[in-house]
């Protein structure tokens, strides 16, 4: 009833295999896309941009990447929080001009990147990492492969902590953004206006929303989903498993690593390696797609939304309601968020999505149960 | 004698009683992997959750206080007694074949027959609840814990002089080796050897061998699935106890003994996730290696800490030489 | 025994081309175990080539050694006039060898069209780049295949399950999707393994006539094992019978019936 298809055909190819099929959810979409970039840079302040809306859209591309991963190609990886690192630390080379060195002595420096193709750079060396750390996944399968992408995880973080290079040598082994412009407007730095970084950050999400759409509903997605349910049968298909395997490690550390450069430029400004992208960042993203709904693309946005406004909302009704500690708000977070991933592992594996799936079947029989 | 080569030795011993500590906590994911299947991913809050509790106990904590304190705007926080070792060990050790059993009846009595990683993840989750729990029972400040048998019997602390003076007279050079750590690798070796006998001399040992070969079959003869996984998980409860109290002691309770799971991790990779035998052989040379390591190249060229990865980078390279793991069968694909 | 390269025509008017396969002295070991000693045999254009033989008798393995999953110790694999040097199975599917499985090996997680496309794959060029923005040459590519998959998906008369997850269809169907998706790579040679296993007598002749549809109107060279006699003398036109890894036997229907090492070999002998 509220929601209907009936009357609403496809006569072609084309237009049965487009996002959304179904002219109500086009529509839906279409509202979304324009509430999220006319209406949001109006009302937003910097409360709602840097509590919300950017670590939801920063979180919504790494979940994306991983989902690619994870959900698509069955390719279970713990490292993000590694792979985000590398996103972070080549974004901010790029931005502050690369180094290059040989035997003590300054052998050239690239000019400073603009903070646009910085952010590229940083999904670009990202996904030449991963792709190096996918490389072992033709041999190694299931959750051996999860705990050798720790191995990228705990390497690569201790890199960043230790080669000074990566900090360009600051005192304080910390990197921090300095004040880039895009058109004139402040993006990066302490006094950026919230309405940019807000949009900045929606462009990428948006692109790379619709580029995993499109490489999942065709040829890439197949190759991968194929892998996912049966290796073996794959390979016997035609799917040769290591190309398969390793576009998954090129994409979804392309997205994690563009999630790394935003997170760090845009969003925070200044990080250290071992607090911001530590193993707790690679467990977060994985149960954002957990509980968002593995293989779905609007499960990657509802479990990023669902992780960004709990805590706040935690806070919220904790702190500020009923006026208990923090640490004690925060302890009770573990054990919410815990609590979730083991409760939608045994009620709907599928997450969110699946959850939405069932809710939109429900609407439009409704108000008859069949 | 060589000052480099005695120095490389003392690192070698200790990296090897490092290890025994791995193989300990390592054992707890074999023991768990082979009867069920699962991989216990929260082996290491495990640890810390034994490990708190002991703490909580033995100084009379109230459990939630801080939570009830909250809530109810109360001020308590102690008992007021303190419970002697043994009995705060026993009582703990009860705690831990309860949680045991909740883990069985609330968790992985509704995920048979899920696919692993899906029962891995659930583990993660399971990680993340404990810690949660364990932080709102007995707070998340940094403990001592000390076990005593009696007034002044307790785990020792410091460097073992006697070891040191011998060594010093033998060889010229005095070996740096801590007390503590001497007890943990006799308990962890004790301990090891303790599991082997029960798999494989008791009834029950070998009604978990049974399910872990196949779980149809153990059923048709009448083994209690429910029954074997309790006990597993309350063994791998304990035996993370044990590997709570031997951390513990040395560098006190806090979230980081947790992570000593991380440490196992590897240690499993290498001997293999089924093998016993593996998961002993994998600790000692993942502890020795790792130390050794350090010494040699990490310390001097590197800038130091790379123990954090040099345990998964060496198993990442193994395993893909063989994917099977240093005891593991070669497996033969089918379609 | 005829000439290799001839083409001739069977006694109930059938055309078979010439060899297009030949598997010479195969022999494949695990570990101490033989599972095939020394067999020869091949496949002709256009034919329907049976494998039989008791349980445990080698079939299988010949089959994954025909699709490369298996690599045999001795012997050459022969593949349209060329020696075929040692591929990786996906490198012998591009080649034009497709095939179902024993088990039904479909892909669990995706919808019947999904699976079917997936049987295109070898078809699809397009780069990762372009797939990206899809518009262009990634969706004229897709839709080019779709109608591929969707004539198969009518042959096969399964149009009504088209998006439904193959997880929730029954085995008879699945059955069906698996050589849908099979058929899609439009293969030189289909090889079945038991393509009517657990099937009651409906769905077996339902199977029979799309089998001998594919090859009547597609021309495709089919290899099939299957445990059921009447089903193998009715649809095949050259049989090879396998006991304990050996070849027994090779000719037309009629001559492996009337064979008395075959008969032997699912009779038993009298020791006396």
């Amino acid at each position: 009833m509220f929601y209907r298809e009936a009357g609403d055909f496809n006569t072609s190819y084309a237009e049965d295999q487009q996002t959304f099929p179904i002219k109500f959810d086009r529509y839906r979409y279409y509202v979304v896309l324009f509430i999220a970039i006319v209406i949001i840079p109006f009302v937003i302040n910097d409360y709602w941009a840097n509590s919300l809306l950017l670590p939801f859209l920063i979180y919504a591309i790494a979940a994306l990447g991983l989902n690619i991963l994870v959900g698509y190609c069955g390719q279970v990886s713990l490292g993000t929080g590694g792979f985000m690192a590398v996103g972070a630390y080549s974004c901010y080379k790029f931005m502050t001009g690369v180094d290059i060195w040989w035997g003590g002595e300054l052998l050239f420096r690239l000019p400073e990147f603009n903070i646009f193709f910085s952010i590229i750079m940083g999904g670009v060396m990202t996904a030449i990492v991963g792709v190096l750390f996918g490389l072992p996944s033709l041999r190694i399968k299931g959750f051996y492969l999860a705990v050798a992408t720790l191995a990228a995880q705990f390497f690569l973080v201790w890199l960043f902590n230790r080669v000074a290079w990566f900090y360009n040598y600051s005192a304080s082994g910390q990197i921090s953004a300095p004040e880039r412009e895009l058109f004139g407007v402040l993006i990066t730095g302490p006094s950026t206006p919230a309405w940019a970084t807000y949009l900045f950050c929606l462009f990428f999400t948006v692109v790379c929303a619709i580029v995993a759409r499109n490489m999942t509903r065709g040829a890439a997605g197949r190759k991968w989903m194929a892998i996912r349910d049966m290796d073996i049968a794959a390979e016997i298909i035609g799917v040769n498993p290591l190309r398969a395997k390793l576009t998954a490690f090129a994409v979804s550390s392309f997205f994690i690593g563009i999630s790394g450069a935003l997170f760090f430029a845009v969003y925070l400004g200044a990080v250290e390696v071992g607090e911001a992208f530590s193993i707790t960042k690679s467990f977060l993203v994985l149960f954002m797609i957990i509980i968002g709904g593995l293989g779905s693309i609007f499960g990657s946005f509802a479990g990023a939304a669902f992780l960004v406004v709990l805590p706040v909302a935690l806070k919220i009704v904790g702190v500020d309601w009923f006026g208990w500690p923090t640490d004690i708000v925060a302890h009770l977070q573990l054990v919410v968020v815990g609590g979730l991933i083991v409760i939608f592992l045994i009620a709907e594996p599928h997450g969110i999505a699946q959850l939405w799936r069932v809710a939109k079947e429900k609407l439009r029989l409704w108000p008859f149960p069949h | 004698m060589n000052e480099q080569l005695a120095f490389t030795i003392e690192v070698f011993a200790n990296g090897l009683m490092a290890g025994v500590l791995y193989a300990l906590v390592a054992l707890g994911f074999v023991l768990i992997y082979k009867a069920s299947g699962i991989f216990n991913y929260a082996q290491g809050v495990m640890a810390l959750f034994a490990a708190m509790t002991l703490v909580g106990i033995q100084n009379g904590q109230v459990p939630f206080a801080h939570l009830i304190n909250a809530i109810f705007g109360t001020e308590i926080h102690h008992f007021g007694w303190h419970v002697h070792s043994f009995l705060a060990i026993l009582l703990t050790v009860v705690v831990m074949i309860a949680l045991a059993w909740m883990v069985q009846q609330f968790v992985f009595k509704h995920l048979v027959g899920q696919e692993p990683i899906i029962l891995f993840m659930a583990t993660i989750g399971l990680a993340y609840f404990l810690e949660g729990v364990a932080d709102l029972m007995w707070g998340s400040e940094l403990k001592a814990l000390n076990v005593c048998a009696a007034e002044g019997a307790c785990l020792p602390q410091g460097m073992n002089l006697w070891l040191e003076g011998t060594t010093y007279e033998a060889l010229g050079y005095g070996f740096f080796i801590d007390n503590l750590d001497i007890v943990a690798t006799i308990v962890a070796a004790v301990l090891v050897a303790g599991l082997i006998m029960f798999a494989q001399y008791t009834k029950q040992g070998r009604a978990m061998r049974a399910v872990a070969d196949d779980h149809q079959a153990a059923l048709s003869v009448g083994v209690s699935l429910n029954f074997i996984w309790v006990l597993v998980w309350s063994l791998a409860g304990f035996v993370a106890l044990v590997a709570g109290i031997m951390w513990g002691a040395k560098s006190g309770v806090q979230f980081s003994l947790s992570l000593i799971a991380l440490k196992a991790l590897p240690v499993l990779m290498l001997g293999g996730f089924t093998s016993i035998p593996g998961a002993i052989v994998g600790g000692l040379i993942i502890g020795v290696g790792e130390k050794l390591f350090e010494f040699l190249i990490g310390a001097p060229f590197l800038g130091g800490a790379t123990e954090n990865w040099f345990a998964y980078m060496l198993a990442l390279v193994f395993l893909v030489f063989r994917p099977q793991g240093l005891f593991g069968e070669k497996i033969i694909e089918r379609v | 025994m005829k000439d290799i390269a001839e083409s001739y025509v069977t006694t109930d008017g059938r055309t078979i081309g010439p060899v297009v396969m030949e598997m010479k002295n195969i022999t494949l070991r695990f570990g101490g175990v033989e599972a095939i000693k020394d067999i020869s045999f091949n496949i002709r254009e256009g034919e329907i080539r049976a494998i039989i033989g008791p349980n445990g008798a080698g079939k299988s393995s010949m089959l994954n050694v025909i699709s490369g999953f298996y690599v045999p110790q001795e012997g050459e694999v022969w593949y349209k006039g060329a020696r075929r040097p040692a591929m990786k199975p996906f490198e012998v599917a591009r080649q034009g060898i497709a095939r179902t499985f024993q088990n039904i090996a479909l892909f669990e997680g995706m919808s019947v069209l999904d699976n079917v496309m997936t049987g295109r794959l070898t078809h699809m060029k397009t780069g990762l780049f372009a797939q990206s923005l899809w518009k262009g040459k990634a969706e004229a590519e897709e839709i080019e295949n779709r109608e591929v998959a969707e004539k198969i998906i009518d042959f096969l008369e399964i149009q009504a399950i088209r998006k439904t997850p193959v997880a929730r269809l029954p085995y008879g169907l699945k059955k069906r999707v698996e050589l849908a998706r099979a058929l899609a790579a439009e293969p030189s040679i289909l090889l079945l393994d038991e393509p009517m296993a657990g099937m009651n007598v409906e769905e077996k002749e339902d199977m029979s006539r799309f089998i001998l549809d594919v090859n009547d109107e597609f021309g495709t060279t089919i290899a099939l094992i299957e445990h059921d006699m009447g089903v193998v003398m009715d649809l095949s036109d050259r049989v090879v019978v396998m006991d304990y890894g050996k070849k027994i036997g090779d000719g037309t229907p009629d001559d492996v019936r009337n064979n008395q090492d075959v008969i032997d070999a699912y009779l038993g002998v009298a020791h006396d």
